[in-house]
């Protein structure tokens, strides 16, 4: 009898024991809680050399702060980790702090999956509005409230040669930038002068074949110089200036039909192109700086892309940028130690530009820290011209309509598609996504 | 997903059924408390679910937020049967079907007869060919995306080393449904493997020497008693292994992300997509049920078609 109620009395006590400490995986399973294993638990989407700096900045963190834990779980880029973020805030069961690009902002705003700014201690802190850059703080706002916090502005920028473009004459006296050019035929001239007089065997090149979102992103920033976004009234119109859309197919026809730039390439080709000194210049987001670094012979610049179309320069870009994920609980410590992990990774910025971003935080971008970092220096003014993605539900990095818009870019740089025939391919294109019902109502 | 619902073959329905031969209340009781546990399951994560899908297809409900959202009546509908990336990917879909099941039927029943043969090792040779089943669709998919990998990976660097041109197994259309069909087959072809051989073991020993005796070669034994007597069971394997690889989602997923540029998405990974990437679940659940009205009208076109087959033969 003794044995029988031992038995029954230690059973009890590991059951209670087990589901008190709500730790335990088995029990926080069973519930659907997040399990608290640490003090900040961060979800990001780096991996490679932004993953490597973004871990740097988490030990920042923690040296300064040994107090707050950070458990940081990295997830597979794009659609992989939105929707992963998406449901698990759905759910209830959010991370602390996350990351978004702040093209796949309103969506995430306009599901009320995440905490307003000003809700939160940040303004406390000092994160507030004059220490940001106003394009990316402007991107942040959806409908007058502010989401995210932006990290940086990534834009698409404008690499040349510098040995190929002092043959061709393209330097400045000084011959630290390019000389000054002045709308869309000057700048096919400097591309024929990389090919004629600085020998080499492209003027430009771009990765295009099997790569919409590169294609997307230097249409994009064309006809951003011209006419206003393509999609409007949250992505349910289509708004497209049809001479805009012929003028900017045509001067992309400029540059691929002459042979000045190949229309068929796929990203490998352009490295191995720009790497080994063939081509002038390469049309590529800042973050492929550091693959082209260490390369032996090649010396290269990185410079903002002029004003081509338009009066003025548009630069393509978007932002990383940090959220905090809403979360029922409301637990106040939790969103505190959050805010001050988020205000640690903007101090530390500066090792984050390492990557080629430009900080948004104004005294990074501002420091002598950032400042020495060449080539990165060069385009902090993209970040103030930024165009980002059209406000859609359907818009954003790594999104399917990127990869669907781009791909008639890609027909339309290949030749398959004329000027005039653009706007008509552009809209059958949009239509599919225009015209589905949007999973939750825009403002 | 290729795994297949085990069943073997369904033993031969006894002719007559007698109306007296009912069992006993307490029996009958047993029999609903003992099938109760699967019954329940059953209920909860099968036919459940099926019915929320259904409610779901005629709401725009999302992912993103909790509740049905508005009532769209058949718009959801309306949309999936128009649009032409459903289709698209349901022909990938079929495609697969039909690129996968004649080598996963003809290589398990082979592979079965000659291991059903061998004198020594049968043990080793039967569990040597149903392993791979057994792994995980992440770990092969991990171990053959190292195989296929461009300059470094296995498969390339054999071409290359025997002067054959290296096809593109990741990045290209025809590469990449060669890579997924030649991994599905290693993959899975153990499954009917064992339904083949647990069939192979029903044929009646005494056939055989009636065959040996009256002169017949092996290879006779095998055209004319063992593969005709196997005929339930491939008409069995055929049908479990078309379902399973309309089914397909993983590999796919996992090896190639239904690229290059959704050109090997198949139906599943469309739903996947629309009803969680894009956050449209009542629209993903829209497209769900149209693939199932489509799967069940596959299978029971093919029961019919056996049925009659079966009564034909009978009469």
């Amino acid at each position: 009898m003794a044995r029988r109620r031992f038995l029954a009395l230690s059973g009890g006590l590991a059951l209670t024991g087990g589901l008190a400490a709500c730790s335990s995986p088995l029990a926080s399973g069973l519930t659907g809680s997040q399990p608290d294993t640490a003090d900040v638990i961060f979800w990001n989407l780096f991996t490679g050399g932004d993953g490597a700096n973004m871990v740097l900045m988490e030990k920042a963190f923690q040296k300064a702060d040994p107090g707050t834990t950070v458990e940081a779980t990295v997830l597979g880029w794009g659609n992989p980790y939105y929707t992963k973020l998406a449901l698990a805030t759905a759910s209830g069961t959010p991370p602390d702090v996350g990351i978004t690009h702040l093209s796949r902002l309103p969506l995430l705003a306009a599901s009320g999956l995440l905490q307003p700014v000003r809700d939160t201690p940040l303004g406390e802190l000092g994160v507030t509005e004059d220490k940001f850059t106003p394009a990316a703080w402007k991107k942040a706002t959806v409908d007058g409230t502010v989401y995210a916090v932006p990290l940086d502005t990534h834009p698409f920028v404008l690499y040349y040669n510098v040995d190929i473009a002092r043959k061709a004459g393209l330097l400045n006296s000084a011959g630290d930038g390019l000389v000054p050019l002045k709308g869309g035929e000057d700048f096919v001239a400097a591309v024929k002068a990389m090919k004629d007089a600085g020998g080499a065997r492209y003027g430009a090149v771009m990765s295009i074949t099997a790569d919409p979102s590169t294609a997307w992103r230097f249409f994009s920033m064309v006809y951003s110089g011209l006419a206003g976004p393509i999609v409007t009234d949250s992505g349910t119109k289509i708004v497209i200036d049809d001479e805009a859309m012929q003028e900017t197919v045509a001067f992309m026809q400029s540059l691929t039909g002459p042979d000045l730039m190949p229309r068929n390439l796929t990203g490998a080709g352009a490295n191995a192109l720009f790497s080994t000194g063939k081509a002038g210049f390469l049309f590529d987001g800042e973050w492929q700086i550091p693959s082209y670094r260490g390369v032996k012979g090649l010396k290269f610049d990185v410079v903002p892309f002029p004003a081509l179309l338009g009066p003025k320069p548009v630069a393509y870009a978007d932002s990383h940028a940090l959220i905090l994920p809403r979360n029922d609980r409301g637990d106040e410590t939790r969103t505190r130690n959050a805010s001050k992990f988020v205000r640690s990774l903007l101090d530390s910025s500066a090792v984050w530009a390492e990557g080629g971003h430009i900080p948004a935080w104004l005294p990074t971008q501002k420091s002598t820290a950032f400042l020495e970092l060449s080539p990165q220096r060069n385009y902090v003014q993209a970040a103030f011209d930024a165009q980002y993605d059209p406000v859609a539900w359907y818009t954003g990095a790594g999104s399917d309509f990127q990869g669907v818009i781009g791909g008639t870019v890609i027909e339309a740089l290949a030749g398959r598609i004329t000027p005039k025939g653009m706007a008509g391919a552009m809209r059958s294109a949009l239509k599919r996504y225009t015209t589905s019902r949007p999973p939750v109502t825009m403002k | 997903m290729t795994t297949v619902v085990s069943t073997r073959p369904a033993p031969a329905a006894s002719p007559t059924n007698h109306a007296a031969d009912r069992p006993a209340p307490s029996e009958r009781r047993a029999g609903r408390l003992l099938t109760a546990p699967f019954l329940i399951v059953y209920l909860l994560f099968l036919a459940g679910p099926l019915l929320v899908g259904v409610v779901l297809s005629f709401f725009n409900t999302t992912t993103v937020k909790s509740g049905l959202g508005d009532f769209v009546g058949l718009s959801n509908y309306q949309e999936v049967l128009g649009d032409s990336l459903f289709w698209q990917s349901m022909w990938h879909s079929v495609l697969f079907t039909l690129l996968t099941t004649p080598p996963l039927v003809v290589l398990a029943l082979g592979v079965a007869i000659l291991a059903s043969r061998i004198r020594r090792g049968r043990l080793f040779y039967r569990i040597a060919f149903f392993v791979p089943y057994v792994v995980p669709s992440s770990v092969v998919t991990l171990v053959f995306l190292w195989m296929y990998t461009p300059q470094i990976g296995l498969l390339p660097k054999v071409f290359d080393a025997v002067g054959l041109p290296v096809p593109d197994f990741i990045g290209s259309t025809s590469g990449g449904w060669t890579a997924v069909v030649l991994m599905t087959v290693w993959w899975t072809f153990g499954f009917n493997f064992v339904l083949y051989t647990a069939a192979i073991q029903d044929v009646p020993a005494d056939v055989y020497e009636a065959a040996a005796i009256d002169g017949a070669s092996p290879w006779q034994q095998i055209r004319h008693i063992t593969v005709p007597l196997l005929g339930r069971t491939t008409s069995l394997v055929l049908i479990l292994q078309i379902l399973a690889s309309l089914k397909v989602f993983d590999q796919i997923y996992q090896l190639l992300g239904g690229g290059p540029d959704q050109s090997t998405r198949p139906v599943i990974e469309y739903i996947y997509d629309t009803g969680f990437t894009a956050y449209r679940g009542g629209y993903g659940a829209a497209a769900t049920m149209v693939y199932f009205v489509i799967i069940v009208a596959i299978s029971a076109a093919w029961y019919g078609l056996r049925r009659r087959r079966a009564t034909g033969s009978a009469a």
